[in-house]
């Protein structure tokens, strides 16, 4: 995973964090222990991945990316998942609106005029050169900010990113004088985000990151366990992303200016770049307050045109579109071959996770113990559009001060591919009405070696106790409408549920069956006595399990000596 | 990683009849993994790599943890300042900031002399946050901005160089008396080394030069004792008494008056300098009249001397023994030789007169010899044959050596046929012949 340009002291190094997207860029590093995204000099932080020379001045950002509406034949875009690949691999959907990329021997480049002479040759340049230009200045903008010159980075990239898209990315960051410490996994990068913050636990979880950009989204399964990430499955989508949702907004104001005015403002690219740009502003508008207003100047043929748009509206217009996320998420959790009821966190992350209906939509289909962290249902949740690169500035900290050659070392295969748990591990206890119930001590899918310690109640008037050290898995229990046969279980939580109306009323009124995630016992792996425990005292069970899968068990009563050793 | 997870569910409680060894029982495995990878991210992940490439079981690695943790939290301790404030020292007047403890006003009076200037500053900004006169006044206390600025006066005196040595220099709270007769003579004066080593070592501070010798203990060397004596009986002091200085009046009326108070003062630091020095010197004397190490030196020096002296007089002694012996063993060597030397003369002698009779016996069984062959002659030989036979048997017998002689006497002795007899001679004469001693037909009749 890791390639970085040798040469390079630990001590002399000065990292930040890099998400370079196809719409948007962001920096950040770490300031006393803070995560900083670093403005550049124009205000942004989300900073547009365009590049665009006009009268032989180059332009990046906010200030390239006007110029699509002036100048989209010197204005290069939406080039980020070029990088590294052949020209007949490319989807060059979204560049029409700015210079098309064109076959160089196999290779992408672009050609436009880099000199402001009249009859300058037009020049040639392969993506990796715009792409190291785009570094540069993103470079240029942290050092700035931060007054020192800024040697290193660890860059975010999607998961599907081939090897070789990734060596192309260290070459095109080595041409901009910038060390590439890491790449790690943008879904990766966005959990690490929110761990960062302090009263965050280390506790084992299931977390659905969706990562919903301007042109793609990504959805990945990541198992957390014991603070190691591992990603059981991801899904990349390019139909349902924030273009989409604009071009929702553009059809719907087109048709608006047609009925008024016969003129279709989509025919004519200026019409339709200005279009573009207003859509994404009231869109970003609407996931704010509940109205927008969207007003071009000289739409089409000199006329101005002005209208506004509520959320409702909006997203009445986009429900396909929109609906279309929810599913994306579903199939991802369907390809790990877990639940709904399994996921623990669903992190948004991208600049379209900022939509609400996106995140109510999420909200509905997870159970309440699930928690949606996006800003319009978490209180707390971080900007989504600088999740990634928070966490590629967190551990480019982490990691700012190793050398090359441990980095390396660390994130090479031998270590990172490790054996993971298919059945959980667990101990047999007791239920309230005396059942045997498995609870779980080491989930599945953690990774050896691992280490879990467990604190259980002793019998009420203590004496010896049993510990069935056993595995298990889930299965989901579907408990039919009836309300005669409820179990008291259900029938308490109904009580309990019952100011909170959504859920009463899908289970009630819509007869929808109810379901519950259970553990079933598997096959007993050992068992072992604690003899005469006081009453009242706590037993604690560790479980360790080495790289060979060997399994070490402690018990002891928690301030009692000795205690019971085993190995399998 | 480590945290303890507490489930309030309850255990069953051992079935009747369950026996296993060690009360463990192993049933089954574990059923089976996936390989996947890991994302190297994360804190743990590195935690993780390191356990892996170091080949660390959890443990260990806890351990290494702990250490690491356990150093930094020693560092921060350092800066930590917090002693509790006496009511009394909060009352005080600014006015008399001469008399203030201003190590205790900011709080760092553990430190004293000791305090660094960043301890000096952090604790200062602690007690300017503390006693700020706006935060009182935000409490409802107006006008109460005295202890205030007894903290600025100290922040000034202890951040200014000058100024805190001159503070120094009269702090009594850092001064340690020296050590009482009952304190030296509690348990055999154990402590002695213990109680004098924190007296100079307070003294120490005062000192222009650096390293200041430390006292040492009972296994100290000659060197560092003679050492620390010599510093500390030519000890260069930068201690000033200026802060005990009266009032100087400064309104311009007095002019007089003022000079004599400036004058006054100069004399009392004199003075004070002057006994503080006498102070000192009266401290080492009587640290050094106690010490231990001293006499044991002093005795280890006369026990050297006088073992110089004697093993001075052995070695004259053995030398003068030694001579003696060699004079001895030479006259002896001199009268053995010439015993020996008059005992050969007389062997020789008696060898030679030997050896003489014995030529002359052989040459008489030479000449026999010839007589017993009838001088090689048939019949009675002539008288001139005879003669020219003895001839040659003398010319032989003088051409070859008594041992020769001897030989051939053997040869011939016991000899009496003519034949074998001449014929012995005739091998006799021909070697000789061959060596060259005789020449051809010299000796006609013996050929």
């Amino acid at each position: 995973m890791s390639a970085g340009k040798t040469g390079l002291k630990a001590e002399d190094r000065k990292a930040i964090g890099i998400t370079l997207g196809n719409s948007n860029s962001s920096i950040a590093y770490l300031k006393e222990d803070n995560v900083e995204v670093i403005a550049n000099e124009d205000g942004d932080r989300q900073i547009p991945t365009v590049l665009s020379y006009v009268d032989g001045d180059e332009y990046y950002g906010q200030q390239a990316k006007a110029f699509l509406v002036r100048q989209p034949k010197q204005t290069v875009a939406y080039f980020r998942d070029f990088l590294g690949k052949e020209f007949k691999d490319i989807d060059p959907t979204h560049n029409h609106a700015s210079v098309h990329p064109e076959d160089a021997n196999g290779a992408v480049s672009f050609t436009l005029k880099e000199k402001a002479e009249e009859d300058a040759a037009p020049s040639t340049l392969s993506v990796s050169e715009i792409t190291s230009r785009y570094l540069r200045r993103l470079v240029t903008a942290a050092s700035d900010y931060r007054g020192e010159k800024v040697t290193s980075a660890v860059i975010t990239v999607p998961t599907n990113f081939s090897e070789k898209q990734k060596s192309a990315l260290v070459e095109a960051a080595a041409a901009a004088d910038l060390e590439v410490l890491q790449m790690i996994s943008e879904p990766v990068s966005a959990i690490l985000a929110y761990n960062a913050k302090p009263e965050v636990a280390n506790v084992d979880k299931i977390v659905v990151v969706a990562d919903l950009g301007g042109t793609r989204s990504d959805v990945a399964v990541v198992a957390q366990r014991g603070g190691l990430y591992t990603i059981l499955a991801t899904e990349h989508d390019y139909e349902f992303a924030g273009y989409a949702l604009d071009k929702v907004l553009i059809d719907h104001f087109a048709k608006e200016f047609i009925k008024k005015h016969s003129i279709d403002p989509r025919e004519d690219a200026r019409s339709l770049a200005k279009l573009k740009l207003e859509a994404e502003q009231t869109k970003k508008a609407l996931s704010l307050g509940n109205n927008a207003s969207f007003s071009i100047e000289s739409l089409a043929q000199g006329i101005d045109f002005q209208s506004t748009i509520n959320r409702l509206r909006y997203e009445t217009v986009g429900r396909t579109v929109l609906g279309g996320f929810t599913r994306l998420v579903e199939s991802v959790i369907k390809k790990a071959g877990l639940d709904p009821l399994d996921v623990d966190e669903v992190i948004l992350s991208g600049g379209t996770s900022h939509t609400p209906r996106i995140a109510h939509n999420l909200r509905a289909i997870f159970p309440e113990s699930t928690s949606i962290l996006a800003p319009s249902t978490s209180a707390n949740a971080i900007n989504p559009s600088e999740l990634a690169v928070r966490g590629a500035a967190l551990q480019a900290s982490l990691i700012e001060g190793r050398e090359a050659e441990e980095i390396e070392q660390a994130t090479h295969p031998a270590v990172t591919t490790v054996p993971h748990l298919t059945n959980a591990i667990g101990v047999v206890s007791l239920g309230t009405d005396g059942e045997e119930i498995f609870t779980p001590i080491i989930a599945p899918e953690t990774s050896v070696p691992a280490r879990r310690t467990v604190r259980f109640d002793a019998p009420q008037q203590g004496g010896d106790v049993l510990i069935k050290i056993a595995e298990g898995n889930t299965h989901i229990k579907v408990i039919k409408p009836e309300p005669k046969v409820k179990s008291t279980n259900a029938t308490v939580e109904d009580a309990k549920d019952s100011d909170d109306d959504s859920e009463d009323e899908d289970s009630e009124e819509e007869e929808e069956e109810k379901r519950e995630k259970v553990w079933k016992v598997g096959s007993t792996l050992a068992e072992a006595a604690v003899r005469g425990t006081k009453s009242g005292a706590k037993v604690e069970v560790t479980i360790i399990i080495g790289a060979d899968l060997s399994v070490k068990v402690e018990c002891r009563e928690v301030g009692g000596k000795g205690g019971v050793r085993g190995t399998i | 990683m480590t945290a303890t997870i507490t489930i309030s569910r309850a255990l069953p409680a051992l079935p009747q009849g369950w026996e296993a060894e060690k009360d463990f029982k192993k049933v089954g495995k574990i059923s089976g993994t996936t390989e996947r990878t890991i994302e190297p991210v994360g804190p743990l992940f590195l935690s993780h790599a390191e356990r892996l490439i170091h080949k660390r079981t959890f443990s260990e690695h806890d351990r290494v943890q702990a250490q690491e943790r356990a150093k930094k939290i020693e560092t921060e301790d350092d800066g930590e300042i917090s002693e509790p404030e006496d009511p009394m020292m909060l009352a005080r007047d600014a006015k008399d900031w001469k008399t203030q403890d201003h190590y205790a006003v900011l709080g760092i009076a553990k430190y004293r002399y000791k305090a660094t200037e960043e301890q000096i500053k952090k604790a200062h900004r602690k007690k300017v946050l503390k006693h700020h006169p706006d935060k009182k006044a935000a409490a409802g206390r107006t006008e109460d901005d005295n202890f205030f600025k007894c903290i600025q006066k100290a922040n000034e005196v202890l951040l200014d160089p000058v100024k805190r040595r001159q503070f120094d220099s009269i702090d009594e709270k850092a001064e340690v008396e020296p050590p009482s007769k009952k304190d030296l003579q509690y348990k055999d004066g154990k402590n002695y080394y213990k109680l004098w080593s924190k007296v100079f070592r307070a003294e120490a501070r005062f000192s222009n030069n650096h390293p200041v010798p430390e006292f040492g203990d009972e296994n100290s060397t000659q060197e560092e004792v003679e050492a620390f004596y010599d510093f500390w009986y030519n000890f260069d002091s930068w201690r000033s008494f200026e802060m005990l200085d009266e009032d100087v009046p400064d309104d311009g009326e007095s002019r007089d008056q003022k000079r004599h108070q400036e004058k006054k003062n100069l004399n009392a630091r004199k003075k004070r300098k002057a006994e503080d020095n006498a102070r000192l010197r009266q401290l080492v004397d009587q640290a050094m009249a106690g010490d231990v190490r001293i006499k044991k030196f002093k005795q280890q020096k006369n026990a050297a001397k006088n073992k110089k002296k004697a093993d001075k007089e052995a070695a004259e002694k053995k030398a003068a023994e030694e001579a003696k012996a060699k004079k001895e063993a030479e006259e002896q060597a001199k009268k053995e030789a010439e015993e020996k030397a008059k005992a050969d003369r007389e062997a020789n002698k008696k060898a030679k007169e030997a050896a003489k009779n014995a030529v002359k016996k052989n040459k008489r069984v030479l000449k026999g010899s010839v007589k017993d062959a009838n001088y090689f002659a048939t019949g009675d030989a002539s008288p001139a044959a005879i003669d020219a036979v003895l001839n040659d048997v003398e010319t032989v017998q003088a051409k070859i050596d008594p041992e020769e002689i001897g030989a051939l006497a053997g040869k011939l002795a016991n000899l009496k046929v003519a034949d074998e007899i001449k014929a012995v001679w005739q091998d006799e004469v021909k070697r000789l012949v061959d060596a060259g001693k005789l020449k051809e037909g010299e000796v006609k009749s013996l050929a």
